[in-house]
């Protein structure tokens, strides 16, 4: 054991070395999140075994396909992993974007009103009920699993009032217009999916890049070291659920762009399907822990295994089965991993 | 001055102050003292490990069953596409497509919403289809207009669709509707009710279902025309929203033999309805004094019959829709030959109490026919 | 708040820190009749007292968490009013909670700027908030260099560090920023024998630094090794006020308890 005088434990080569380590930083090694690697490795052998499957797999279109089915769940996958990240969660999610898809298509089909209108009534209204669930959680410290189950109630009953009905077809052009596809060679690309990526570059960028992400993961990881340090975790949280709901209108927009029919039935399951999809990213029911990368890539795991399921024709129950395991194992490697650090 | 103090002060032995020499790693304790960067490497090294051994469970599990799955590489591939797995009807619509195609030769594929009414679930299963290489779909729309978009790619491929049990709206957007013709169904039931009647007045009580689905409105109307009253007829003591519930049936039925103790003939959507209206008859005292019918021939429903709960039922055969609609789809694939229209699979009335000039079978025959 | 600033150091003997005569009452507890305190630059002042003699409320008072029914409080010589602790942060009083109020899943160099994040200079800092990461980490790492705290990587997450890291985080956090004085509560409270001589050192490379430091401990031994001047609190009010070489700590310990008299001893040294 080296005895050293007080306050002297430096060893001066060690100094310069690590910094210049650390001088060599770049967005790169920030993309490379070590998180992310373990979906991305699941999703890409799920690509392979189904390739090997069956040449049905990468076929011409069947990979933007397998993208398309994902934007919906995907976009409201990025509020929801916002809002896990302050250790929250969103049940209402869908039933928002359902609201969304139903009042923009009333307002346009039955009405006539203008289509650019009606949508931004949408958005407005689904950034509002975001609002509100934000209000609830931040000023009156409401739990938010019952904020938003609350919520859901209150939003299918108002949906079902304004559908009054079933659901109906819209076929506008500017509501449907997230379905049109660029042809690229084989396959096609929708801006509904351009839409998508868009907005997971936006809010990777503002989780990682700013001040604002960084409050949103302290908050998250410890709320009251946050307040602390003089985060305004209020304005915070209202900020986080109020994006949140924004992002669910733009998600009623990618909804009727991709199935012109609103439909109250719709979406009913697209909350489980997004915290699903935040779990198997990698993305921590806590709080504080997660990647919006891993969140877009546990999308594409659940879609690519069911398309690969229908592809070769496996009996569908193994969708669920692998599914579960994956959440399981997901959320057994976070803590494992964890815990070793202690 | 005050240096020297400090100094003083620190002599004690134990005091050791370097972190990052050899000591710390020692001190399992203290957490990691190596290097974050290699014991990062560690840590994601490990997930890959565990990642990677999980997926190639799955994945032999996969590549063995798919390899079985895709050994005949040429054979003819079917989608079939219910609106739900818990519904009796439907997973009976399945086992027999799946019987058909296996006595033909062919493969199908089976996919099914989560829930009455899940659109998304039924279109995002006909994309897969499509892209599976199927020759043909059979579906059963959970919503008529919000599978169009993808039905229309399905046929743009040239894949054929056929509508079963349910009709799209508009009907022509498929290339073949496969059901039951419910009006006639009606009709049937209309038919017996009246006869089982015999000179009594009609004092008659209809137990509707969903308002609005197609399904239900011609049902219902069938059995007017069959009964021969009209809309509005007084001798309509009255009716009830059921939406083809038991419960529902229930209720709708003490409601109304409370306002009309005199109902001598009901009129049922479906058997669950008739189900529930039974037991409120019964409670009365009334399974006398009042003919029950309904509509649909499940096993639960033929059984009523059997036991005297339900005068007589009127069968549907979706097992003949499923099969039928696998033999076109495996036509189609060698020849090229379309159905077109609507393909009526029939409907057969069935009661232990026939009447000579209405041709009806029996419940035996029944058992033996129904679906579930 | 920038991290350029270096602390302001006045010149020995001079008196940072004054509370006078602050009382604090909670309906009839009286937790604090009177309480006293001198902050001179650059020493270690430590307060030590049994529970309930008020050292926690005082500090609460200095560092604006709790506002005095009455008394002064006078930074420089003059008086200041912190209605919370933000007012007191703004004025360069740093706390070092007994929690310590890290993140544990974010980086080191993460939590110390929390709150208080650096956005890159000109139009890409301003208009897309764009962090300086790298200058965070420049800073921190020189920083820890300059308090002569190592840690293995500035971008370890914080919660895989020992409890003495950690310590040494929330220590290094408040070095970073305080301009006037830190205080800390109960710093080595939850450590052992080695972490603590690390926090220890952090305390005096602070006070070398310029920057007086105000230690609540219960630890007896802690406070010899790295108070210069110890006061003594009973009953909400000063007891005693003297250092490790005018008094053993069993003399002290007697203070604390009443069983002996101290001598009000005032000028510092």
């Amino acid at each position: 054991m080296r005895l050293q005088s007080t306050g002297d434990g430096v060893s001066a080569d060690q100094t310069p070395r690590r910094t210049a380590d650390n001088a060599r930083t770049g967005i790169m090694r920030q993309v490379l999140l070590k998180p992310t690697v373990g979906p991305l490795i699941v999703l890409l052998l799920f690509c392979t075994v189904f390739s090997l499957a069956t040449h049905t797999f990468l076929a011409a279109g069947n990979l933007s396909l397998v993208v398309q089915q994902s934007v919906i769940v995907g976009t409201l996958a990025i509020g929801q992993t916002m809002i896990i990240l302050t250790a929250g969660v969103d049940l209402a999610n869908g039933g928002i974007a359902v609201l969304g898809t139903i009042v923009a298509g009333r307002l346009v089909a039955e009405q006539q009103n203008p289509a650019l209108l009606s949508l931004l009534f949408a958005l407005i209204l689904c950034t509002g009920f975001g609002m509100t669930a934000g209000l609830l959680v931040s000023r009156l410290m409401l739990p938010p699993f019952i904020v938003t189950l609350g919520l859901l109630g209150i939003i299918t009953a108002i949906t079902r009032l304004v559908a009054h009905g079933g659901a109906f077809p819209v076929t506008d052009d500017l509501l449907a217009w997230p379905g049109n596809a660029i042809a690229v060679g084989d396959t096609s690309i929708t801006y509904g999916m351009l839409i998508m990526f868009g907005l997971y570059l936006l809010v990777w960028y503002l989780l990682t890049q700013t001040a604002w992400g960084r409050h949103v993961y302290a908050i998250g990881n410890n709320r009251e070291a946050a307040r602390l340090v003089g985060i305004p975790v209020q304005s915070r949280l209202l900020s986080v659920y109020t994006f949140a709901g924004f992002l669910y209108g733009i998600g009623s927009w990618l909804a009727l762009g991709r199935i012109p029919n609103a439909d109250p039935n719709a979406l009913q399951n697209a909350n489980l399907d997004s915290i699903t999809a935040g779990v198997i990213g990698g993305t921590s029911l806590f709080g504080g822990r997660g990647s919006l990368w891993g969140t877009l890539i546990g999308t594409l795991i659940v879609a690519v295994l069911r398309n690969g399921l229908t592809l070769t024709g496996i009996d569908p129950l193994w969708q669920d089965l692998v599914t579960g395991i994956l959440v399981i194992g997901a959320v057994a490697l976070d803590q494992v991993s964890k815990g070793k650090q202690r | 001055m005050k240096d020297n103090q400090m100094r003083i002060v620190t002599k004690t032995p134990v005091m050791s102050y370097d972190n990052a020499g050899d000591a710390g790693n020692r001190d399992k304790r203290a957490g990691s003292l190596r290097p974050t960067s290699e014991r990062g490497r560690w840590r994601s090294c490990r997930r890959i490990a565990i990642a990677l051994l999980a997926t190639v469970a799955a994945a032999t599990i996969f590549a063995a069953v798919s390899t079985v799955a895709n050994a005949a590489g040429d054979e003819i591939l079917i989608g079939l596409v219910t609106k739900t797995e818990v519904n009796p009807f439907f997973v009976k619509m399945r086992q027999a497509a799946t019987a058909e195609a296996e006595k033909q030769g062919a493969k199908l594929i089976a996919r099914f919403g989560k829930f009455d009414g899940d659109n998304e679930g039924q279109v995002a299963a006909v994309e897969d289809l499509i892209s599976a290489g199927v020759k043909g779909i059979l579906i059963t729309p959970s919503n008529s207009t919000g599978v169009l978009g993808v039905i229309k790619k399905a046929r743009d491929k040239g894949i054929l669709v056929i509508a079963l049990d349910t009709a799209t709206d508009p009907a022509d957007a498929v290339d073949a509707t496969l059901a039951t013709d419910n009006f006639e169904a009606g009709v049937l039931q209309g038919q017996y009710a009246r006869k089982a009647l015999g000179d009594k007045t009609p004092k008659l009580a209809m137990l509707d279902g969903t308002p609005g689905g197609t399904v239900d409105v011609l049902r219902h109307d069938g059995f007017l025309k069959g009964f021969g009253l009209k809309e509005g007829d007084p001798a309509i003591v009255g009716k009830q929203i059921t939406h083809g519930a038991q419960d529902q049936g229930q209720t709708g039925m003490e409601n109304l033999l409370t306002a009309h103790p005199d109902i001598n003939v009901v009129y049922t959507v479906n058997e669950p309805a008739a189900e529930g209206a039974y037991a409120a008859i019964k409670a009365r005292g009334k399974s006398n004094d009042v003919v029950l019918t309904s509509i649909d021939g499940g096993r639960l429903g033929v059984q009523y019959v059997n036991a005297g709960k339900i005068a007589a039922t009127v069968m549907q055969f979706p097992k003949i829709m499923a099969a039928r609609g696998v033999d076109y789809v495996v036509d189609y694939a060698k020849t090229g030959k379309k159905p077109s229209g609507f393909i009526n699979t029939g409907a057969s009335l069935i009661t232990d109490k026939p009447f000579s000039d209405l041709p009806s079978k029996d419940t035996k025959w029944g058992l033996e026919n129904c679906w579930g | 708040m920038k991290v350029e600033q270096k602390p302001v150091l006045p010149p020995r003997g001079t008196v940072v820190l004054e509370a006078r005569g602050i009382v604090k009452r909670y309906g009839h507890v009286v937790a604090l009749g009177g309480a006293d305190l001198e902050l001179v630059a650059g020493e270690v002042l430590a307060i030590v007292g049994d529970n309930g003699a008020g050292k926690s409320t005082l500090i609460k008072v200095l560092c604006g968490a709790v506002v005095p029914d009455e008394g002064q409080v006078l930074l420089d010589g003059a008086p200041v009013h912190f209605r919370n602790p933000l007012d007191a942060r703004k004025r360069g009083i740093e706390t070092v909670y007994q929690d310590l109020a890290v993140a544990p899943a974010l980086d080191i160099a993460t939590n110390l700027f929390l709150g208080r994040e650096l956005r890159r200079r000109g139009p890409v800092g301003s208009w897309f908030r764009l962090l300086d990461k790298n200058r965070m980490r420049r800073e921190a790492q020189r920083e820890m260099d300059e308090l002569k705290f190592h840690l293995p990587s500035i971008d370890s997450a914080v919660e895989k560090l020992s409890g003495g890291q950690r310590q040494g985080v929330a220590v290094a956090r408040a070095a970073i920023f305080a301009r006037r004085l830190v205080i800390m509560d109960e710093p080595t409270a939850a450590l052992g024998v080695r972490e603590s001589g690390q926090v220890l050192n952090l305390i005096r490379s602070i006070r070398d630094r310029g920057l007086p430091v105000i230690l609540i401990s219960h630890d007896m031994p802690h406070v010899f090794e790295v108070a210069d001047r110890i006061q003594i609190m009973r009953l909400g009010r000063r007891a005693a006020l003297t250092t490790p070489q005018r008094h053993t700590m069993s003399e002290v310990v007697a203070i604390m308890t009443g069983a002996a008299r101290g001598d009000e001893q005032t000028s510092p040294q």
